[in-house]
This record gives C-alpha cells, structure tokens and sequence, in this order.
C-alpha cells in the first residue's frame, strides 16, 4: 500500500510540473519578448503584468468548436495531438531534479536511451497530423518535420553518448552524480550541439522551418482548432522545459552548484533550465527563420562532424585519465 | 538465466506472464493489420504499434537497453522515414485501390517458412531457459554490454563495418547521380517538363473521391479558396 501510494504520489507530481512548467514557460515568452522588441505584452488577464494570460488562452481553446476537415483522416486526426504530447510527460518522468531516490520520478537504467527513444516518439504526432489533416500546407509541414527529425537525431545521439561515455553509465542520476566541474569545458561542443539539435527537433525559432507561417501557414497544425491546436502548443512548451531539463542534467550538472547542493540541490536544477529557457526565447527573439537548405547543411556538415569530435574528444580524455 | 530444474509450470501462469501473452498478442495482430491494410499510411502507423509492442516484450523480459535501442532506432527513426517516404508518395487518404501485389500467396509463403525456422529456432535454444524476474536483471545495461563487447565483439564488429559499406556506398551512388546530369539548365527544364506533364494527367483523372487523385483534389480546393479570398480584395482595388 505505501508503495502504491509513493508511486501515485510521484506520477501526480510529475503532473502538476508538466502542467506548470511549460505554462510558466509560455508566459515568460510573452513577456521576454515583448520587452525585447519594446512592448509591454498581456497585461490585463489576472490583473498583476496579465499573468493569467495563459489560463485566459486556454479557457478560450476549451470554449472553441472541434473541427475536423471533411476530407481528413479521422481518427489519425483526432489521435495526433495526444501522440505528439504525451512523450514529453513520459520523459519528465525520468529527469532527476535532485539527488537522490526521492527527486526523481522513476529512476531507469537506461536513462539516456528512455528520453531520447520516448522524444523521437512525439515527432510521430506532427507526422500524423500533417498527413491526416488532408491539406497541402499540412503536407508540406509534415515533411519538413520529418526531414528535420532525420537530420538532428544523430547529433544529439552522438552528444548525448559522449556525455555517457564520460560518466561511464547511461542512468540519468548516474551521470549527474558522476559529474565534476571540468567536464563543462570538456563537453562544452557537445552541450552546444544538443542544445541546437534539441530546438531543431522542438521545431523552435530559428528550426521552425515546418511550422513557418508565412509561408506554410501552420505546417502540419494549420487544420487544428481549439483543445487539439493547444495541446500542440502544449507539447512544444513542455518540450522546451524537457530540453532544457535534460541539457542541463547531461551537460550543466545537474543539481551541483557552488554551494547548497545538500538540500538545495534542486533549485541549482531549476535555474540553470531556467536560465536555458530564456535562451530559447532569447534565440527565438534573435534569429531569422533557417532556410531549408541552410537547416539541413548546418545538421550534416556541422553539427555531426562537430559531435564526431567531441566523441573522439571525450574517449582521448577519458583514456588519458585512466 | 538460469536452467530451471522444475518448479515453473505452464499452468499457473504469473502476471508478468499474461501480460507477456497479451502484449504478444496485440503485436502480433498489430503485424497481421500492417502487412493486411489497403491505406498505407495506416500500414505505417500499425508497424508502429508491432515495433512498440516488441519493445514491451522486451521490457517484460528485463531487457531495458534493448527496448529502449528498439524505440529509438525503429519507431523513431524507421518509422519516420518510411512516413516521410510515402508523402512523397501520392498515397491518398483512405484506400489505395492498387495497393495489393499478385505475389500475395509468394509473400505468404516465405512469410510462414521464416516464421516456422525463427520459432524453431528459438524454441529449441531456449526450451526450458526462465528468466529469474527477482533477481539482478539479465538484461540491463551492464551486462548487455558487457556480454556484447566480450563474447560478441567479431560480429559485432562485422555488422558496423557491414552499415559501413552500406554508408558508403549510399553516398557513391547520390554523388553518381549528380555527375550525370550533363548541364544544370537543361535537367532543370527535364524535371520541370516532367512535372507539368504529371499535373496535367492529375488534373485529367477521374474524379475527386478516385484513389490517388482525392487527396490532391481536396488539397487544390483548399488552396483555391485561399486563392480566392486574398483574391478579393486586390480584384476590388482593380475595380475602382
């Protein structure tokens, strides 16, 4: 009984972070951006700086019809929304916010391959979506989305194993308990080619060639009204909060931090993905959209050599200090 | 593993064993759908359920690495790849009317004999092997690696070099193809050629419910009225 009690408690928490986090995301972005680009953005909503804006936006998307297109694939219409989402609840599962059995949903042996197979699994759900939806716009957003998956899989993969190679396990807490401070030069190249490959495969500013609205209108997601459009947008905030969770547990540390890592260990976690989170937003305020071409060049001739060399890096190191 | 001596029965079957049946079950049907369905997308999608459901599988059988790997490797990456490869496609929604092959009763057969060798195979390799479920699990991380690098590294290494070849011969061929083309201007002007002679027969086939022309004829509707309402307003400006 108090096992089963432990676990519910767990999945709930785990729940309410993945509901809060990417909302507390969102907001940042409407405000980050807007002072970047001199506005004041929400306002109104809930009174203080409009920081009900989203709660507003999603009692708006509850309140919209559900349409599904004539011509479309139902039940692959319907289903897609659920598929690109849920992964991302899975993976937060498996991200250690602190030391310890107790600051983790479930602690995998395979940590690594568990979050980076169970991510891979969401791009199915824009794929879905941009086939099922019966539109050309859809169409083209689904293969942009599939193309870019191809392209920035391997670098992550590739970094993500250097990180392995380093602790020596693929256990998520196992790597960040292996972690000492000069890893950070160590894998510096590699933390950066995850965290790009990651926002690629987010599809976020500046990779979001497959949702490009000016000239795709939205992609595979151009069709979606309502709840099933805002769970989209759901799971790519959840995504950002996963990205930079797991950049920060693979490549940051963790919950080592100067001082505090005893009890505060994870307030050490929360803010250096904080921090990552203002990043993206930072990114998506500064750059210009990729060209097709230019995402894919940037994959294969930079990205993956790129990683390439920090494996080789890492196994040079790694046998020296043997 | 361990070579059980006798007190498993297939009679008294544990949770962990009906789930095993149950997963198998669904994968398998899952498999029968995917070869079986006339939409292809739809085909696609069920070989992502078989993929996952053997994942399962091997999380029933301890194997965590292994299910994980399967995941990623096939339902992330495989799947995605023949999804990407059939919007390339004009594979419509709904039915493909020619989506069946007169080598059905071949296919059956070959099907059926590698079934019939794998299950023997497996069965008599493994025919009273247990897997001890309470004990340090045989199929982690460690020991996978450890039995793969150990016993396992001559073909281990055969195979990488084998995804070598085939690496590099995958890009011989796409640079062969690109020395070919005697001058850019006049293979552009082929493929546009081509291309305008595809739209041309699309645009003359049947009608809109027809196999591969519904979704093209739905999507051009689409893109007509889009035509249309940005239309309107420019044709107003010309009017006055």
């Amino acid at each position: 009984m108090n096992d089963a009690l432990d676990v519910a408690l767990r999945l709930l928490v785990v729940f309410v972070v993945f509901l809060t986090l990417p909302l507390i995301v969102g907001q940042t972005e409407h405000k980050v951006m807007a002072h970047m680009q001199g506005r004041l953005g929400p306002m109104y909503a809930g009174g203080f700086h409009g920081w009900a804006q989203l709660v507003a936006d999603g009692v708006k998307f509850a309140q919209k019809e559900d349409i599904v297109p004539a011509g479309a694939d139902r039940r692959i219409f319907q289903l897609a929304p659920a598929v690109a989402l849920l992964p991302y609840l899975l993976v937060l599962l498996a991200v250690p916010v602190g030391p310890g059995e107790g600051a983790v949903g479930q602690v995998l042996d395979a940590g690594i391959f568990f979050v980076l197979a169970v991510m891979g699994v969401g791009v199915l759900g824009s794929l879905m979506a941009g086939w099922a939806s019966a539109n050309k716009f859809s169409l083209l957003g689904g293969l942009r989305t599939a193309a870019q998956l191809l392209a920035y899989e391997l670098p992550m993969l590739l970094t993500a194993a250097s990180v392995a190679m380093a602790a020596g396990t693929v256990s998520l807490p196992g790597i960040v308990d292996a972690f000492e401070w000069w890893w950070l030069p160590w894998q510096i190249v590699g933390g950066i080619v995850f965290f790009v490959a990651g926002l690629a495969e987010l599809q976020r500013p500046p990779f979001d060639m497959p949702v490009a609205d000016s000239e795709i209108i939205f992609g595979a997601y151009t069709e979606y009204t309502g709840l099933r459009f805002a769970l989209f947008l759901l799971a790519e905030y959840a995504g950002i909060v996963v990205l930079c969770g797991l950049t920060t547990v693979l490549f940051l540390g963790g919950w080592h931090g100067p001082w505090g890592a005893d009890g505060l260990g994870w307030v050490w976690t929360l803010l250096k993905a904080a921090v990552l989170a203002f990043v993206v937003i930072w990114l998506r305020v500064t750059y210009p959209r990729l060209r097709e071409d230019q995402l894919q060049k940037l994959s294969w001739t930079l990205l993956i050599p790129l990683s390439l060399a920090q494996i080789a890096l890492t196994g040079v190191v790694k046998v020296v200090i043997r | 593993m361990s070579l059980a001596g006798a007190p498993q029965g297939f009679l008294s079957p544990t949770g962990v064993e009906i789930a095993f049946l149950l997963v198998g079950l669904v994968t398998f049907g899952a498999a029968l759908v995917t070869v079986t369905t006339r939409q292809l997308v739809h085909a696609a999608l069920w070989l992502v359920v078989a993929l996952g459901g053997l994942a399962v599988e091997y999380l029933l059988l301890t194997a965590e690495f292994i299910a994980w790997v399967q995941v990623l490797i096939y339902v992330g990456s495989v799947v995605v790849l023949l999804l990407f490869g059939l919007m390339l496609t004009k594979a419509p929604i709904g039915r493909s009317p020619d989506a069946d092959s007169g080598n059905r009763w071949a296919a059956l057969t070959v099907a059926v004999a590698a079934a019939t060798a794998l299950i023997w195979v497996v069965v008599d390799a493994f025919r009273a092997t247990w897997i001890d479920l309470d004990g340090p699990a045989a199929g982690s991380t460690e020991v996978t690696g450890a039995s793969l690098f150990q016993n396992w590294v001559l073909p281990f290494e055969a195979l990488s070099v084998l995804l070598l070849a085939a690496l590099v011969g995958a890009i011989v061929l796409s640079r062969k193809a690109k020395t070919d083309s005697s001058s850019p201007l006049a293979n552009s002007r082929t493929a546009t050629e081509s291309s305008r002679l595809i739209t041309k027969s699309d645009e003359d086939s049947g009608s809109p419910s027809s196999g591969p022309k519904g979704r093209g004829g739905r999507s051009e509707r689409v893109e007509a009225n889009k035509r249309d309402d940005r239309g309107g307003p420019a044709a107003q400006e010309g009017a006055r």
